[in-house]
């Protein structure tokens, strides 16, 4: 087993991250801000700890995959493609811009990102198709997909997860950004979505609860994934929404509107002070 | 005869044979589509979807990423509309080499009636961007074409049928993906068909030319990206032109012909296909007298717009 970086320094990284995440937002005027910053963590366990990439060569053969399936988080996962030198950091003030690679939901062609996404529900059916098509390879490389939990009103999640169980799918890990709300509102006043562990269990699934802000968990979840043979796994990763900044936590107000000028000075202030508190 | 599916079956064997990237899927119409050849021959590189064909898509886009070619079969109706967004966003949009192959295309599917019949799928597909769209006139022809489309980079949508097609290319006839064929030269008037109605039109050629009607007839397999060459050269050298087509006059094979002509060559046109309704149960040749796909439909047309180009 790979040895874990120190925790410490991750907390520093997702608050550098959630400060890239914000300062692009507020230029590009306009973005998913809320579940961005509910998504870090996940973003860091797998990127500076977890995934086999080379920054230098994104297309190397035996790289791990990983699939955004909610497009929508991308300035998340931009900041941290840039961090771990897959294209300049100065690119992430494009975001959204015309003629820019970082789009508005992810586009390929920008180094770094495995899928296009941006219309719910796809991302685990594609996760599920690199993984039939590593496997033929036999190279040992695993795809990693993250999923929203409003994502899994579409029918289309609950296909992709009979065929991953079907197929006995061992490489393939699925994280759940559960952060609970929807653009509508609570997810579970859009649409119940009680027992959601013991659902991916039905499905044939191995489930893993953990919260999706403790970055050490989150390793021990992956190690953990990957460990499961002949099925394949999930983990359920229990986030808040807006996670880090007071005003923005729980405020489903953020779901895709950008901070103000302002607003952005007064975050960075609260990610200052939590810096200094570590 | 021999069905233009049969044509795919063997050409996708052929593949298997000589190209290990190469892979089927299909959902729940594995022996309908004649995926089931493949999969019997090679059973590792074949995946069953269930009814799911969504899901079947989009994992087709991941398969293609990591190095596949995956030709995703099903009928028709389900392959385009059930999973256009898929088809949009995973796999258009991307621009990967999927191979999208719809079976049981046009009214001539029967019995089974309007749900099952695949008569808009050519324009529900035309319209996305990087999308290619092969129509097979036979077997020969379905063969050849599957076999090529692995040579085209981005996606590509195969659209065959179910019932026997009479043969009318040989084994031996050139064929390119993007080239329209010309069966026959002629100069008083164009007729532009593809699939099943490139027979259709052969037949109204020997009806026309007792008539003393010099018809030239194109076989427009590649309704996209379409030979814009050979269209126009066709509409300014006859000055009429008919297109026949078993789908909707909205969006199809004629549509692409009139988007392309209306710009570059404008000639009175006439399109035969089926005008904005659904289909319905009933024998294929009772279903293509009905919707007027049959050669003496192509006769009139082509009377008609002769008759146009004089007037005008």
């Amino acid at each position: 087993m790979k040895k874990r970086p120190d925790i410490k320094e991750l907390k520093k990284k997702a608050i550098a991250i959630r400060k890239d995440i914000l300062t692009m937002l507020e230029r590009a005027g306009s973005g998913h801000t809320g579940g961005s910053l509910s998504e870090v963590e996940i973003l860091v366990a797998l990127y500076y700890y977890k995934l086999k990439f080379d920054a230098k060569n994104p297309e190397w053969e035996r790289r791990d995959r990983f699939v955004l399936s909610k497009g929508h988080g991308c300035p998340a996962l931009y900041a941290v493609l840039a961090d771990v030198g897959f294209f300049p950091k100065k690119e992430l003030m494009t975001l959204r811009q015309l003629g820019s690679r970082l789009q508005g939901h992810p586009q390929l062609g920008l180094p770094g990102l495995e899928i296009s996404s941006g219309s719910l529900g796809q991302g685990l059916s594609i996760a599920n198709g690199m993984a039939l098509g590593l496997r033929l390879n036999n190279n040992g490389c695993r795809v990693y997909c993250l999923i929203g939990d409003g994502e899994t009103n579409e029918g289309q999640i609950w296909e992709g997860a009979m065929t991953a169980s079907h197929y006995n799918l061992d490489n393939i890990c699925v994280i759940m950004d559960r952060n609970h709300f929807q653009i509508d509102g609570l997810c579970c006043d859009v649409k119940e979505m009680a027992q959601l562990k013991s659902r991916w269990e039905a499905f044939g699934w191995h489930s893993i609860e953990v919260d999706g802000h403790d970055v050490e968990r989150l390793m021990e979840a992956l190690d953990e994934a990957e460990k499961i043979k002949r099925r394949p796994a999930i983990i359920i990763a229990d986030t808040v929404k807006g996670k880090g900044i007071s005003f923005i936590e729980h405020n489903n107000k953020f779901h895709g509107v950008a901070p103000k000028k302002e607003e952005l000075k007064q975050a960075l202030r609260e990610l200052d002070k939590q810096l200094k508190k570590l | 005869m021999k069905p233009t599916r049969d044509g795919f079956g063997e050409g996708l064997i052929e593949l298997g044979r000589t190209n290990k990237d190469v892979v089927a899927m299909c959902a729940d119409l594995t022996e309908s589509t004649r995926a089931g050849w493949f999969k019997d021959k090679f059973p590792d590189r074949f995946f069953s979807f269930g009814v799911s064909e969504q899901d079947m898509y989009s994992a087709a886009a991941g398969l293609a990423l990591v190095g596949k070619i995956p030709f995703a079969s099903t009928f028709g109706v389900f392959a385009s509309g059930r999973a256009w967004d898929q088809i949009r966003i995973s796999i258009a949009y991307m621009n990967l080499g999927v191979k999208i192959v719809g079976t049981h295309g046009g009214i001539s599917v029967g019995a089974d009636g309007a749900t099952h019949q695949a008569i808009e799928e050519i324009g529900l597909l035309r319209i996305l961007p990087n999308m290619t769209i092969v129509v097979p006139c036979d077997a020969n022809e379905a063969r050849k074409a599957t076999i090529k489309c692995v040579d085209i980079k981005g996606p590509v949508y195969l659209r065959l049928g179910r019932n026997p097609a009479p043969t009318i290319t040989k084994e031996k006839d050139p064929f390119e993906i993007g080239k329209a064929a010309t069966l026959r030269d002629g100069k008083d008037v164009t007729i532009i068909a593809c699939g099943l109605m490139v027979k259709e039109a052969l037949l109204a050629n020997e009806e026309l030319s007792k008539k003393g009607i010099s018809a030239r007839i194109i076989n427009l397999h590649t309704p996209k990206p379409i030979d814009r060459k050979t269209i126009v050269k066709a509409a300014r050298e006859t000055g009429a032109v008919v297109t026949a087509e078993e789908h909707l006059t909205f969006c199809g094979m004629g549509s692409a012909v009139s988007e392309v002509l209306s710009e570059e060559a404008p000639v009175p046109m006439r399109m035969i296909g089926i005008r904005d309704r659904f289909g319905e149960s009933g024998t294929p040749d009772q279903l293509l007298k009905r919707f007027g796909l049959t050669s003496s439909d192509i006769v009139k047309a082509a009377q008609e717009v002769i008759g146009l180009k004089k007037s005008g």
